[in-house]
This record gives C-alpha cells, structure tokens and sequence, in this order.
C-alpha cells in the first residue's frame, strides 16, 4: 500500500485538460486548490469524466459519489488520496 | 398575430462554410460531392458524400467544447453562431429568455456513439466517456446552442428524418406566436463514420456510384439514389415587430406552414396535402409561388410522386423546381434546413439555384427543372418541400418580407 503514488495537484490539472478540454479564459495553472470547480469551468460532467481518468491511470475504484463529495481540487485531492493510501 | 420572420442565417454545407460562400458555390455550380475521406469507404456500398471541407474545430469552438462534441454538433454549433452573428444578436450578454432553440435531428451523434462502442468493447466501460450521456442524443444541438449562447427560451428537438428542417422552424413560428420573440432554429445533421453510413444503407435509398459528378440525380430518368451529406443551416426566426423595434434586416417571412403524415398503406399520399395546406396557411394561391425547393429523394418511384403532387397543385411543367442540394448531399435534418436557407438568397438575390448535374427531368416528371444554371426569376414566394422516411411530409412557404 505505501509505494502507492499519490494524485499531485499537476496530475489532476493534466487529467481535467485531457477529460474537458482546456479553456484560454481560465488559468487553472495557479492557485486553484480552493477554487471551486464550478468557477474553473468545470461541471458535474467535467468531474465524472475526471474521476473516471483517476480511475483508470491510479487503477483505484473511485465511487461516482466523489464527484458531489468534492467541489474544489483540494476536497478532490484529499478525497482520492485517502482512497489510495487505504486511510 | 405578427409574422414569424428570418432576421439571421448560418450555413455549413459541403460546397462552402459560411453563408455567403456557399451561395456563391451553389450558384457557380461547384458541388462538394466527393469519396469519402474521413474513413476508407472502399467496403461498403455508398463510398460518396458531402463532407464539409476546411472545418477546422479549434478555430471556432472553445476548447472546452471539443471533448463533448462530434463533428456534427461542432458543425451546427458554428452553423448557430454565425446566424446570431449574422442577426445582429450581442455575443456576450446575459441570460437570454426571450430566445429558445429547436432543432432538428436525424440520428443524433452518431459519430460520438460510435467512438464510445468503440471504447466500451475494446477497451471496458470505464473508458466510456461521461460525455455519451448526452452526446449521442437527438437533442444534443438545441442542448450546445442554449448553453453556449445563454439562450434560455423554450427548447425543443424534432426528430422527422428529412422532414425535420422544415418541422423544426414550424415548431419555432408556434413558440413564437405562444409569446418567444426569437427561436433559433434549422438544423445541421450528418453522420460520415462507419456506422452512420452502416445506418443510411440499411435503410436504402442511397447511390452506389463512386463517380461523384452528376452522382446524385433526382428528378432523372437513370435516378438511384441520392448521396449523403453532412451541415445544413440554422436560421434566427423572430417575431417581425420585434425584428422591426430593434431595426433588424429580414430576409423573408416564414408565412406558410403544414406537415402531413401519409397513411398505412398509402405511402406517398400526403405531400400534396401539405403543399395545398401550407399555401393556405400563408394566404396564398398557386400562381403566386415563384419557385419550388424540391425534396428530391432521387428514388424513382419518390421522385415521380413528388411531380405528379406538384403538377396536381400547380399544373404541369408550371412552376420552376429546384434541387441545389444535389451539389451537397440529402443531409437529412440538415436539408430542408439548408433548402430554407438557399431560398431565402434567392428571395433575395432574385435568382434560382440549378439542379446541378442533371440535364432534364424523366418524361414521367412533368415538372420544369432549373438545370444547367441559376435561373434570374422575379421571386416574391417561394415553397419548400421535405419528406422523411416513415411517411412525415412538410411544406414551408417563405414570402420576401412586406417591408
């Protein structure tokens, strides 16, 4: 469990570019760990396609349910996380 | 009740992207009709279409757009904003009530479906995209267009195969007269993936010539089919006194409408119906119709219903008919949209678009064909036909506007 890698808040950046398209009128590249998703431009549909891509490149099972659990990259980071290091 | 009036146009057609370039394609006679390029075609039994050419996404759609969206509704996304644009609707603005959609479809987002099959059984569910949920879907333009341009008046999608174009901006004159001053309406269909094309030949009535002049042929006596197409137009559909206070430009009046269904048993029988019923509905008789947008299934049998329905209504070989599309593609919701669209130019500009490849009519279609070139005709009404598979049938009347 503890060689586990961990989601970077530039992981999530990359995978939200690759799941919704990146967007010239909104810089996710600076201080958004508390920003909700919803002022970066990014919707419920955005965050599922997201979850799934975590999903899928940390082979983790992440439940649908993170997707309203979290509504800024930080909620969204601890939440993942704490699934990957089994906490 | 005030007239519904066409106050803004937007076109994405083979032979041209952007209104006014495809006006002059239609009327230079340059057709679009080419093999297919986006996939090797060379195994199944309709190998030409009208692919829209020089569309390049990233140049017109955010970038948060692109992963959400094929190539039909990227289309008709850029089909909606040139005719917001091009109504002198403000880009950026606030939430728009006043202002509805609706859309025709034929088959949705075929394109984004196949890609997500694709994914589901090769690769598993998890690499399905959140984005299928809704990007399949017929109403999935109406959707792109309300969310994009904060249109927030009633929303719709019709779904009457070819019929469509003309149902759905029927549809807009009836929200209009319920009290929405503008719909933004039309619509931009097409499907050139495999399985799109896997759909179209499983329901017939498309060409196997790989010869693309002259490959779509209707009204002619070696007709077999029509080729297949994607685009179409999208038209802002506005009430003519709130056109008038905001000091608008109006191409025309949508000032007859009506849709039969043709009986079980009895196909083929209710286009006349909906020619006589849309002439009726803008208070208007036979003579004063200058020009005729055919559907032109270029199916023998279709083709010379479509004559005998005209020729009953109008009389023999006495009203001029069209079929331009004949240089784009059938392209399904898409066509009569585009049909909509071209007569209002050519309300405008008073000239008639040619049937483009086709030299005369079959002796059995007694009708009088513009072939050749563009015709010049003194134009004030002119009607547009349309029929979906199934039975729907739909006839417009658009009339230059009383200004």
């Amino acid at each position: 469990m503890t060689t586990r890698e961990l989601l970077s808040l530039d992981d999530l950046r990359r995978i939200l570019r690759e799941a919704a398209g990146d967007d010239d009128t909104v810089d996710i590249d600076g201080d958004i760990l508390d920003t909700p998703f919803v002022e970066l431009g990014f919707d419920s549909l955005a965050i599922l396609e997201t979850v799934s891509r975590v999903s899928r490149e940390f082979s983790v099972a992440l439940p649908d349910e993170v997707v309203e659990r979290c509504d800024t990259p930080r909620a969204f980071l601890e939440d993942v996380n704490r699934t990957l290091t089994g906490v | 009740m005030s007239a519904a009036v066409v106050t803004g146009l937007g076109v994405a057609a083979a032979n041209g992207l952007g209104t006014e370039a495809y006006w002059r394609a239609t009327l230079d006679g340059r057709a679009g009709i080419r093999e297919i390029t986006r996939f090797d075609p060379s195994g199944y039994p309709v190998r030409l279409a009208g692919e829209v050419s020089g569309f390049v996404a990233e140049e017109h759609l955010p970038g948060r757009l692109l992963p959400q969206t094929d190539r039909m509704t990227r289309l008709s996304l850029y089909a909606a904003e040139q005719a917001l644009a091009d109504a002198g609707v403000p880009a950026a603005g606030g939430l728009r009530y006043d202002i509805g959609v609706a859309t025709a479809s034929s088959m949705g987002g075929f394109e984004f479906g196949q890609r997500e099959l694709e994914n589901l059984w090769s690769k598993g569910g998890s690499h399905v995209s959140a984005y299928q949920s809704f990007a399949w879907f017929y109403a999935v333009n109406s959707g792109q267009i309300s969310i994009r341009h904060n249109l927030r008046g009633p929303g719709a999608a019709l779904v009457t195969d070819h019929a469509g174009g003309l149902d759905a901006v029927g549809h807009a004159r009836r929200q209009i007269r319920r009290g929405t001053p503008a719909i933004l309406t039309g619509g931009v269909d097409g499907a050139l993936c495999p399985l799109g094309i896997a759909g179209l030949v499983s329901t017939g009535g498309y060409t196997s010539r790989t010869d693309p002049d002259g490959a779509y042929r209707p009204f002619a006596a070696d007709a077999d089919g029509a080729v297949p197409g994607e685009g179409g137009a999208h038209l802002l559909l506005e009430d003519r006194d709130a056109a008038r206070a905001r000091g608008a430009k109006v191409y025309g009046e949508l000032a007859g409408y009506a849709a039969t269904f043709d009986p079980a048993g009895a196909p083929e029988t209710g286009l006349r119906r909906a020619i006589t019923g849309a002439l009726r509905d803008a208070q208007v008789v036979p003579a004063d119709v200058g020009l005729v947008f055919a559907d032109g299934t270029a199916d023998r049998a279709a083709d010379r219903a479509e004559a005998a329905a005209l020729a009953a209504v109008f009389g023999p070989r006495a009203v001029p008919v069209t079929v331009p599309k004949t240089m784009v593609g059938r392209l399904q919701a898409g066509a009569a949209a585009l049909d909509l669209a071209t007569a209002l130019l050519a309300l405008r500009d008073g000239v008639a678009p040619h049937t483009a490849g086709v030299d005369a009519p079959a002796p059995d279609c007694p009708i009088d064909l513009v072939t050749g070139s563009p015709r010049s005709l003194p134009l004030n009404c002119v009607l547009v036909l349309a029929r979906g598979r199934g039975g729907f049938n739909a006839a417009a009347v658009l009339r230059r506007s009383q200004q």
